[in-house]
């Protein structure tokens, strides 16, 4: 590091943090704006502005060269770009799906949405790590964040439960993955991750050291991806978070974890000696998730542990261990966003209850497509999507990561990933029957009446539109995706990176 | 006349029509959006008829192509492939044809959320013409698993009252056996990508029919293909979703469930499993022989003890496909063509049964022939179409039943391949039992006394019902008196996939050497070293 130039250096390198930036200084104008004027109404339409901002300078950015800024902590060009646009877009999508909903709740606070933004920064940050110390700050930023959205409904017991739990879970994973990458660290000698893939791993001790480490960090990992047997916390959370606020930790959460994991994969372990235990846990978790999801009445639980299957689908793409394999769960990961904001979006915008917004259950639906035809039809898409029906951007996501897999001999992983996706057709379909085959009389329970059901913000429905729109288009026409995303994992693409 | 793009037309125009319906109001202009396009793609789809000739060879391209290969890029050899072939070809018309005919059916049988139900069947129909047209597997796949939703949903919204049961039985099912026959596509496209086409994932038709499949690979590629489809054709023991399917769906879904959707089960077969997997079907074609005539056989016995006037052609057509699926594996030029027209032909008589039945359940809210009975008297007209579509749907000479059954009880009696004459004979009483319990329905529903007044009151089909009558009807004598310009259309295409699958038969044969007595058990240990080696070499030239 050459410190006499280190401040030029830093100013030369702002760019590429600049969504970052950008979602920093709103949020922090933000806070100031509400510490003047609580509540303002603007407040949420700044968080908006801010991230569409660094969505288009993202994808501005999807083709450029992948370097490292900042003395090498931090990755800027496509792969970073590409992580940082499915953040953002989640973001934004959160933004304009949690305003109704908070606003029912009467917990609009300004506050919220400037924590957004900064579990944004967070993630921002985790995605584009390039040595253990961005990851670890970033993973930090956007945990803490979250625990406190997470708790927001102070007087609802299971959202406080939810929300200590998420702590005490989570601070215990932090703990392994801090320990894993001393670990690592004391093997190898560096922090970087390029770096890392080229330290010899000389005597015993060392090697000792390095994959203990790896097996300690990846447990860290398996936790914020919720992947069984680290999945545990997974459901109870996502029952008791506001709804839109649980999309947003089911998909840019993992997005930008599951980035992170796949560069150390591509460079620390790049001879896929982990790949064995990456198709275990895949196996445990797509049957965990799949199986448990089954049994749910609570849309929310159910969608959590779906949530958890689909971690599992993502890893079968990293344990085929190739760059197929990888470029094919970046694109998983998109189109997972998209379905799976959407489906806590609509699950947000159906919640009634005044008091608490705990109506949840699958027989309080009955008949709901038939009232509200468009969530009922942009429902109906993301449960399709989500099962891996073509033409929709679920299935194109599937075939990525099983089909790499199937390349590198692991058909018998894809073989149980196909009849887990069978398996989940069962519970998805349960959603769109109760939604559109069913009404209330049909199931005996109170549902919904034409009164009670709240009214969304045309930002809100216009959201889950353009999400059901892109699921349509991904699934159709994804070539230029596909061109995007395996040109990341070229080998001359990312060797270039020092 | 030629029109640029007509495959992909026929296939897509449907589509265009489920959007237009989107966006109007009323019903009656729905249901005409609806008729007029399924109408057009009809008209469009004789284009194809007489566009493609059966003396120009199919060997290397379908006739009437489109070709795209910027679907996916480069690195994948996964193209848009649409075109038409003498095993396609009638399927296509038969699926057009049914457009419009079930449009009509649901005219005043639909009366709730019009709007859906057509937007869906437009949709469905996009999706089995795209079924049997591509001749890529992957984009075959795409298709095959397109029709699934509108599917579900016109079961499971305009269905009877067990509707959500059999709804997601249904996907279910097909979802189970086409998922795993997705694994054997992708690792079918490796193969034959490192194989034929320079290490590049392929899943076009006609380079993974150049790819001989080594035996041991074969045996269990082929065991999940013909999983995936015995389920959609269904072959027993895997049938059991479709009575309830049938029951629970509104007419015009059990009209185009029976008319097409099956056929995809038949087709496949024919498209895939035997052409590609060459000694695998064969070493398993009397087993699936003998699973084919269980099924005509038990089929035809429940249909007998039927009650539910639709339950007895639901299980007729269990009985029927069973024909259908021993002609394929016969391998003989006259059982395949056999089967290739009796797909033809079950469309026509039992989407006409399912027709008929659809009327006097609209007239009567009943489905239990005791409820009927002496119908003659009331319902002249409605009773001379129900006994023509029984008798050919019976088998009975100068109607089209015959012709397939015929050809493939023949075939299958020559053929060398199942070399069982005790599976053919058995196969024959199906045709007796067919007669048996078709007529007894007959008997019970449309003759004897006419003791019910809200029989004897009941209108007879009106200018409506006889208009979507009329072409199955005349079809259906027409392929019983001159089957041969339909049998014209399809003999070069079968001969060629015949030869074919003997040359690749044998090839196999020969790859399997030198050691000659390994060739003959399908899991032996050296074959599975040679798959692995395959592998590891794959990923070196990675």
């Amino acid at each position: 590091m050459d410190l006499a130039n280190a401040y030029a250096a830093l100013v030369a390198d702002l760019p590429a943090v600049f969504s970052m930036g950008i979602a920093a200084l709103v949020g922090l104008v933000m806070i100031g704006l509400d510490s003047f004027r609580n509540n303002h109404p603007a407040i949420p339409w700044m968080g908006v502005g801010a991230l569409a901002v660094g969505a288009v300078w993202e994808v501005f950015h999807l083709g450029a060269p992948q370097t490292t800024a900042f003395f090498e902590t931090i990755r800027t060009g496509g792969f970073a770009a590409f992580i940082n646009l499915i953040i953002l877009l989640t973001g934004l999508a959160t933004i304009l799906l949690s305003n109704p909903y908070l606003s029912r709740l009467k917990r609009d606070y300004g506050e919220v949405y400037a924590l957004i933004m900064y579990s944004t920064v967070g993630m921002l940050l985790l995605g584009a790590a390039n040595d253990m110390i961005s990851i670890f700050l970033g993973l930090e930023t956007m945990s803490v964040c979250l625990y406190v959205l997470t708790g927001l409904v102070r007087e609802d017991e299971g959202a406080v439960e939810s929300a200590l739990k998420y702590f005490l879970l989570g601070a215990f994973a932090t703990g392994f993955f801090l320990y894993g990458i001393a670990l690592m660290y004391g093997a190898t000698g560096t922090l970087t991750l390029p770096a890392m893939a080229q330290a010899e791993l000389a005597t015993p001790t060392s090697q000792l050291l390095f994959w203990g480490g790896l097996a300690l960090f990846l447990v860290g990992f398996f936790f914020k991806v919720s992947a069984a047997p680290f999945h545990m916390w997974t459901p109870d959370v996502y029952q008791g978070a506001p709804t839109p606020l649980t999309g947003y930790m089911s998909t840019a959460s993992k997005a930008a974890a599951f980035a992170a994991l796949i560069l150390v994969l591509f460079y620390a372990v790049p001879g896929g000696e982990a790949n064995t235990v990456l198709a275990v846990i895949a196996v445990i978790t797509m049957v965990v998730g799949n199986v448990m999801a089954l049994s749910q009445r609570n849309v929310k639980r159910l969608l959590a542990y779906s949530s958890i299957a689909h971690a599992g689908y993502v890893l079968v793409g990293l344990a085929a261990g190739s760059s197929a394999g990888y470029s094919g769960a970046l694109f998983y990961l998109l189109v997972y966003s998209f379905m799976n904001i959407g489906a806590f979006g609509v699950m947000g915008l159906l919640e009634w209850d005044e008091k608490q917004g705990r109506k949840q259950t699958l027989d309080s639906l009955a008949g709901v497509g038939m009232q509200r035809p468009l969530l009922g039809s942009t429902m109906g898409i993301f449960m399709f999507s989500l099962i891996g029906f073509p033409p929709l951007g679920g299935f194109i996501g599937k075939y990525l990561v099983f089909a790499p897999a199937v390349d590198a001999g692991l058909t018998w992983l894809v073989v149980i990933g196909v009849l887990m996706s069978a398996l989940s057709a069962y519970y998805y379909l349960r959603v769109v029957y109760v939604f559109w085959m069913q009404s209330p009389e049909d199931v005996e329970a109170e549902g919904y009446t034409e009164a009670a059901l709240p009214q969304a913000t045309p930002a809100a429905l216009g959201t889950l539109v353009v999400c059901a729109v892109a699921l349509l288009v991904l699934g159709v026409f994804f070539g230029g995706v596909i061109e995007t995303t395996s040109a990341f994992f070229d080998a001359t693409a990312m060797a270039t990176a020092p | 006349m030629d029109i640029p793009y007509l495959t992909s037309l026929v296939i897509f125009l449907p589509t265009l029509g489920a959007l237009l319906t989107l966006f109007l109001r009323e019903a009656s202009s729905i249901r005409w959006t609806a008729l007029v396009t399924t109408t057009l793609t009809f008209v469009l789809s004789i284009g194809l008829f007489v566009g493609y000739d059966p003396s120009v060879s199919t060997a290397i391209a379908p006739q009437l192509a489109d070709v795209s290969s910027a679907w996916f890029p480069d690195t994948l050899d996964i193209k848009y492939f649409v075109g038409v072939d003498g095993l396609s070809l009638l399927l296509i018309m038969l699926t057009t044809l049914l457009g419009p005919i079930v449009v009509l059916s649901s005219w005043t049988y639909i009366t709730e959320k019009q709007k859906g139900y057509y937007a869906l069947l437009l949709l469905l129909q996009t999706g089995i013409t795209g079924v049997f047209t591509s001749f890529d597997l992957f984009l075959f796949y795409i298709f095959f698993e397109l029709t699934l939703i509108p599917m579900y949903f016109i079961i499971g919204i305009w269905g009877g009252k067990n509707r959500i049961y059999a709804a997601v039985k249904f996907v279910i099912y097909t979802l189970v056996g086409s998922l795993l026959m997705l694994v054997a596509i992708l690792f079918l496209g490796y193969e034959a990508g490192a194989a034929v086409n320079n290490g590049v994932f392929t899943t076009d038709w006609y380079k993974l029919l150049e790819y001989n499949i080594p035996i041991a690979t074969q045996s269990w590629l082929f065991a999940l293909f013909a999983f995936s489809f015995a389920i959609k054709v269904p072959l027993f023991p895997l049938h059991t979703w479709l009575p309830d399917a049938h029951v629970q769906a509104p007419t015009g879904g059990s009209v185009i469930l029976a008319g097409v959707l099956l056929k995809m089960g038949t087709y496949g077969l024919l498209r895939f499993c035997l052409p590609f997997f060459p000694n695998a079907a064969q070493s398993g074609a009397l087993l699936i022989g003998i699973l084919a005539v269980i099924g005509i056989i038990y089929g035809a016995l429940i249909a007998r003890v039927q009650d539910d006037a639709k339950s007895l052609v639901a299980y007729s057509s269990v009985s029927h496909l069973g024909f259908v699926v021993l002609g394929l594996f016969a391998f003989t030029t006259e059982a395949m063509q056999g089967a290739v027209i009796q797909m033809v032909n079950h469309g026509l008589s039992t989407g006409a049964l399912f027709l008929l039945v659809g009327m006097l359940y609209e007239r009567r809210h009943t489905r239990l022939m005791d409820d009927y009975g002496g119908l003659a008297a009331s319902v002249p007209v409605l009773t001379t179409l129900m006994v023509f579509s029984v008798l050919a749907s019976a088998g009975m000479p100068g109607l089209n039943g015959f012709v397939g059954e015929f050809m493939i009880l023949l075939g299958s009696f020559k053929s060398t391949v199942l070399d069982s004459t005790a599976l053919v004979v058995f196969a024959t009483t199906g045709v007796i039992l067919a007669a048996v319990y078709l007529l007894h329905m007959v008997y019970r529903t449309f003759f004897g006394e006419l003791d019910d007044e809200a029989n004897a009151d009941m209108a007879d089909v009106n200018g409506r019902e006889l208009l979507l009558m009329a072409p199955l009807v005349v079809l259906m004598f027409v392929m019983g008196f001159f089957p041969n310009p339909f049998l014209r259309q399809t003999e070069p295409t079968t001969e060629f996939l015949l030869e074919k699958i003997e040359e690749k038969r044998t090839a196999a044969l020969e790859q399997a050497e030198p050691s000659e007595e390994t060739a003959q058990l399908p899991a032996a240990p050296p074959e599975v070293e040679e798959v692995t080696i395959e592998v590891d070499k794959l990923e070196l030239e990675r």
